[in-house]
């Protein structure tokens, strides 16, 4: 090579291509830092001639407006930081318990689709392409015009029993509260779940020991739930009382209520995503060879013991990551409760903005927040990406 | 018709499972007691979905909200005197269908006669309505039959002009539909007069062409030795990919503004198309990004040892083979901002979502949401479906992704 350049003289350096790269790097840097600092010249100036230079002390001004339902103390009187922190409370509950119901409905549309039952695999795979192809906003707003705005009024309520109530306010059903056996009945389910947690570890050392792996966690499980029983009738009084709602004048009290708000975005998001859910389980199930059955069965494992020991763990690892990216997906879609009128993060910030002008800082804050949650997902993906990686040799 | 095709219907497949019509249902539906709980469950299930809808189709609902205002669905304030140009390229669009099942499908199918059946259903509709309506439909069931018999007469001559012709007539859609110029023979119609469908495809399509090379070059960025770009690109990638698109559209709306000198003004549709574009890009990174990954390391040491240069070898070796393999992936993605499109009613456009709540507004159409939800969800679906279908079809009849 030193002898090939030596006769030919060296290669310019123009034709280097260590040189090229460096140079183009240096190039597309200094263009994107021109680019940036013009845009953001142009910003500063423009807010400074309109008066509201770029600041976040904005966050501590109370915000003026109200918000509809609230995780925590918040009131008109509250700051703009408060504000959004209940916004994003908010778009973390709707998120959590739409994951749950999602991945419930999912799972089960999933294992019908691969139903032997003709008819069965056939309305899941409808409901599923219904669902995949009609846009999400659509659905949402078509929910909440159509279903839960439509419900009767307060005063014609439709009744299941006295459990719940269906009206355009919102559900109201019935709801356990504290009663007096409470304070130390508390203290009782925390021993169990201790209890409850060391023998799943009881177990599961004891499987590492033998090599035979109980079901540590059932087991865990099993037993925190006998002692919470046993201890509900050892606690002083019941631990528990049901607070049903009832009609006072023109609203319902007591109970749990849930706005129509609420319920249109959790529905829209549950069905929507579940078909998708639905899609993931099916691909993950198939995607387990059908000689690991046949194998499984072979070596005289009965159907529930090659479901549980030889396709599952198999099909969760296919099934993990897109589950995982669904998650995400919903969370990233509930920020379209604004169409519905649920006061998420999104939603709450949009407000901010109208009332305060602040576009800009408000915008940065939101998409910092949705950046976290995604991030988090993916440092937990490459995680799990690690720990099930298939060990080849 | 050619030799090839005689020569592959000389290999019998294997023969089938048979049944009779009692085995049939013994098998799939009343195997064990819980089986056949289930299927008269789901069964009765069905037959009251059907009854209740079809009830409420044909006698509860009232469609006026719907039929009043077919114009505004579908087009929005485009200007009727320039309604010959969407009906072109319908007549474009239906040729292209015709000429590409013509080309690789090379079969007439049940799907094919309902697709031609539904302008003359929709023509026999308007009868009454509309004369130019229920012409235009019939000349584009003409012109889908006559792309199929040139296609399938001359398959092979026709193979590369019917790629080319799919692949410029999305930009053609945009410069036509837009128009240059203040009079003569295309005149401008301005963005704030698109609507309706015409917008939620418009902007799908625009996203898609434009986040195209966008997205091949953040994918090649992606994969670069060198730091500084490798870096950058991941960042956007990330980042974009991390916030839902409905932050990217308010961005476009209310800060864009700020970002600009004092004077300068983007029309909100390009905004919004913009921000699409900008989402749309970072997804098509990534999938061409899983493509690029898919193609063996060999193939890019046999472009090096034949003396081809860095871009020779992406342009003819790589990038083909990577993008033929997540066409499949594509046409998903395609799908799926095609539905994205309808966010943009959230910041004020008057997309096919946009139109239908402008119409619920109206006093005469109050409480009138089921109808017309009904209707648009129906037409979202059936694009959706349409497109999810016919790439399954083309997929299988070329062989893509199973190499």
């Amino acid at each position: 090579m030193t002898t090939n350049t030596s006769e030919h003289g060296a290669v310019p350096f123009w034709r280097d291509e260590r040189y090229i790269q460096i140079i183009a790097q240096v190039i597309v840097v200094a263009a994107l830092v021109a680019l940036f600092y013009w845009l953001i010249h142009n910003l500063l100036t423009g807010l400074a001639a309109l008066g509201i230079p770029l600041s976040f002390r904005f966050l501590g001004i109370e915000a003026q407006f109200d918000i509809g339902e609230t995780l925590i103390e918040y009131s008109r009187n509250s700051t703009y930081a408060q504000a959004i922190l209940v916004g994003l409370l908010n778009t973390i509950k709707v998120s959590f318990i739409g994951i749950i119901f999602a991945t419930i409905v999912g799972v089960i549309v999933g294992i019908a689709r691969l139903s032997r039952n003709w008819l069965v695999s056939r309305i899941a795979a409808v409901y599923v392409q219904v669902l995949r192809n009609i846009p999400l906003l659509v659905f949402l707003i078509f929910l909440s015009t159509t279903v839960f705005h439509k419900l009767p009024r307060v005063q014609q309520a439709l009744a299941l029993g006295k459990m719940a109530f269906l009206t355009n306010r919102g559900i109201y059903t019935v709801w356990p509260v504290p009663a007096e056996g409470w304070n130390v009945y508390k203290w009782l389910l925390l021993g169990s779940f201790v209890i409850g947690v060391l023998v799943a570890i009881y177990f599961y050392r004891q499987g590492l020991r033998t090599g035979r792996m109980p079901l540590y966690w059932l087991w865990g499980f099993l037993t925190f739930l006998a002692l919470s029983i046993i201890a509900w009738f050892v606690a002083p009084g019941a631990p528990l009382a049901l607070d049903y709602p009832y009609l006072a004048g023109r609203n319902f009290k007591g109970g749990q209520s849930l706005t129509p708000e609420f319920m249109a975005i959790l529905s829209g998001l549950v069905i929507y995503t579940s078909a998708f859910i639905a899609e993931v389980v099916r691909a993950g199930i198939q995607a387990v060879s059908k000689g690991q059955r046949e194998a499984a069965t072979a070596v005289g494992l009965t159907s529930f013991q090659t479901m549980r020991l030889v396709i599952f763990p198999q099909a969760m690892r296919v099934i993990i990551p897109p589950l995982t990216s669904q998650y995400l997906n919903l969370t990233k879609n509930s920020s379209l409760a604004i169409a519905v009128g649920y006061p998420d993060l999104f939603a709450v910030g949009s407000t901010i903005i109208n009332q305060s002008g602040r576009a800009v800082e408000v915008i940065l804050i939101t998409m910092a927040v949705y950046l976290t949650f995604s991030l988090l997902t993916s440092l937990f993906m490459n995680w799990y990406n690690r720990h099930t990686r298939l060990v080849e040799r | 018709m050619t030799t090839t095709l005689t020569s592959q219907k000389e290999i019998l497949p294997p023969p089938t499972e048979r049944f009779t019509i009692l085995g049939w249902l013994k098998k799939n539906l009343f195997g064990t007691w819980f089986d056949a709980i289930l299927t008269v469950v789901s069964g009765l299930f069905i037959i009251y979905v059907l009854y209740m809808g079809f009830r409420w189709i044909l006698t509860t609902a009232q469609w006026a909200a719907v039929t009043d205002n077919l114009q505004l669905y579908m087009k929005g304030q485009y200007p009727a005197s320039e309604d010959w140009r969407l009906w072109l390229l319908m007549y474009l669009f239906a040729l292209i269908i015709g000429l590409m099942w013509g080309v690789f499908l090379r079969r007439a199918e049940a799907v094919g006669w309902i697709l031609l059946a539904v302008p003359v259903i929709l023509a026999l509709w308007m009868v009454k309505l509309e004369r130019a309506a229920w012409l235009n439909l019939l000349i584009m069931d003409a012109a889908a039959i006559v792309g199929y018999f040139l296609g399938r007469r001359y398959p092979q001559r026709l193979q590369r002009p019917t790629i080319i012709l799919i692949l410029l007539y999305m930009p053609l859609v945009i410069l036509i539909v837009r128009g240059f110029g203040e009079s003569g023979f295309l005149p401008l119609v301005t963005t704030n007069l698109w609507g309706g469908l015409l917008l939620s495809l418009l902007l799908a399509i625009f996203g898609i062409v434009f986040s195209f090379p966008v997205g091949v070059l953040l994918a090649l960025g992606r994969q670069s030795r060198m730091p500084a770009i490798k870096t950058l690109c991941v960042v956007y990638i990330e980042i974009i990919r991390g916030v839902p698109l409905i932050t990217l559209l308010f961005m476009g709306q209310l800060m864009l503004p700020f970002f600009l000198p004092a004077g300068i003004t983007i029309d909100r549709v390009i905004r919004a198309a913009v921000a699409i574009i900008m989402f749309a890009a970072a997804y098509m990174a990534e999938n061409v990004r899983g493509g690029l990954q898919s193609i063996p390391k060999g193939q890019y040491e046999a472009a090096d040892a034949i003396g081809l240069n860095g871009v020779q070898k992406m342009v003819f070796i790589i990038l083909p083979q990577a993008l033929r393999a997540v066409i499949p992936v594509l046409v998903g993605q395609f799908i799926g901002l095609f539905k994205d499109t309808s966010l943009v009613a959230l910041v004020g456009l008057l997309d096919l979502l946009g139109i239908a709540r402008g119409i619920l507004a109206n006093p005469n159409y109050i409480g009138r949401q089921l109808e017309v939800f009904a209707f648009i969800a129906l037409i979202y679906w059936v694009f959706s479906y349409a497109m999810s279908y016919g790439s399954e079809r083309l997929e299988t009849a070329l062989g893509v992704g199973e190499r």
